[in-house]
């Protein structure tokens, strides 16, 4: 059964997916940035298919807009002369079957879970907007807080004395 | 289009993060793989939220932890960025096998 919200749900995850491997496979950090920036729009795409426009939307504005410029400032600023010439450690076998092991439990947790399915519905902009500002006003002035520290320490970091470099 | 659907993408897509964090040997590649796994819990909030038998304001934390974690993931990125930066400027290298002075 073919619909065509089921036909946009695997195009989202094919692109999420895609740009995921993209990441860990490609041998030239550039690409990695963009193959991160395709994963995350698809995932900006699964937002709208779950009733998530507003998380859409902010998901576009700030992977699309700050983390991948972050990153790309990041690679520029560090050893631009071997972009392509990514290898990667020798534990990399181990990693493999890591990685497909937590994806074989996690599977099989899913299938053979039967959680309690409800009407397929989304909420209100008003609706998300009056509980983040109400009921979890505190966790965010909290989240604001952390924002702050955070660029603070940033800066702190990366300054150096006297102005140069 | 079901939850079970969401839940896998999100399983892949966690799988493949945690992959890139344990093979990868340059910080940069490292962080773009943390922020993958981190956008797997999101997909998973936002399909439990969509598709679960809950009140409104249940569907509502569900968003709202999304925000919380989009949030944590942006300053995370910010001082990795400045500390893989700092790096680079001490040590001429971002690659982690080469980061080694508290090893005994």
């Amino acid at each position: 059964m073919a619909t065509p919200s089921l036909i946009l749900f695997f195009a989202a995850a094919a692109l999420t997916i895609g740009g995921g491997l993209g990441v860990v496979m490609t041998r030239n950090i550039v690409y990695a940035a963009f193959a991160l920036l395709t994963s995350l729009m698809g995932v900006a795409g699964l937002f709208l298919l779950a009733y998530a426009e507003f998380l859409a939307l902010v998901q576009v504005l700030i992977y699309g807009g700050a983390v991948i410029i972050l990153i790309l400032f990041s690679l520029m600023l560090t050893r631009i002369q071997d972009f392509d010439r990514l290898t990667d450690n020798n534990q990399w076998p181990l990693a493999i079957i890591v990685a497909i092991t937590v994806f074989g439990i996690i599977s099989a947790a899913i299938i053979s879970d039967n959680p309690q399915i409800g009407d397929r519905q989304g909420i209100s902009l008003e609706m998300l907007g009056n509980s983040l500002f109400t009921e979890w006003a505190i966790p965010f002035e909290i989240a604001s807080l952390v924002l702050l520290v955070a660029l603070i320490g940033a800066i702190l970091l990366v300054r150096t004395k006297g102005g140069k470099d | 289009m079901e939850l079970a659907h969401f839940q896998l993408v999100a399983a892949a897509l966690f799988s493949i993060g945690l992959y890139g964090v344990l093979a990868r040997k340059s910080a940069v590649l490292i962080l773009m793989s943390i922020e993958l796994m981190l956008n797997a819990v999101n997909i998973n909030l936002i399909g439990y939220a969509a598709f679960m038998d809950f009140t409104v304001d249940q569907r509502a934390l569900g968003q709202v932890l999304v925000i919380f974690v989009i949030t944590i993931a942006a300053a995370e990125l910010a001082l990795a960025v400045a500390i893989i930066l700092r790096l680079y400027r001490n040590r001429s290298s971002v690659n982690v096998d080469e980061i080694d002075t508290m090893k005994w």
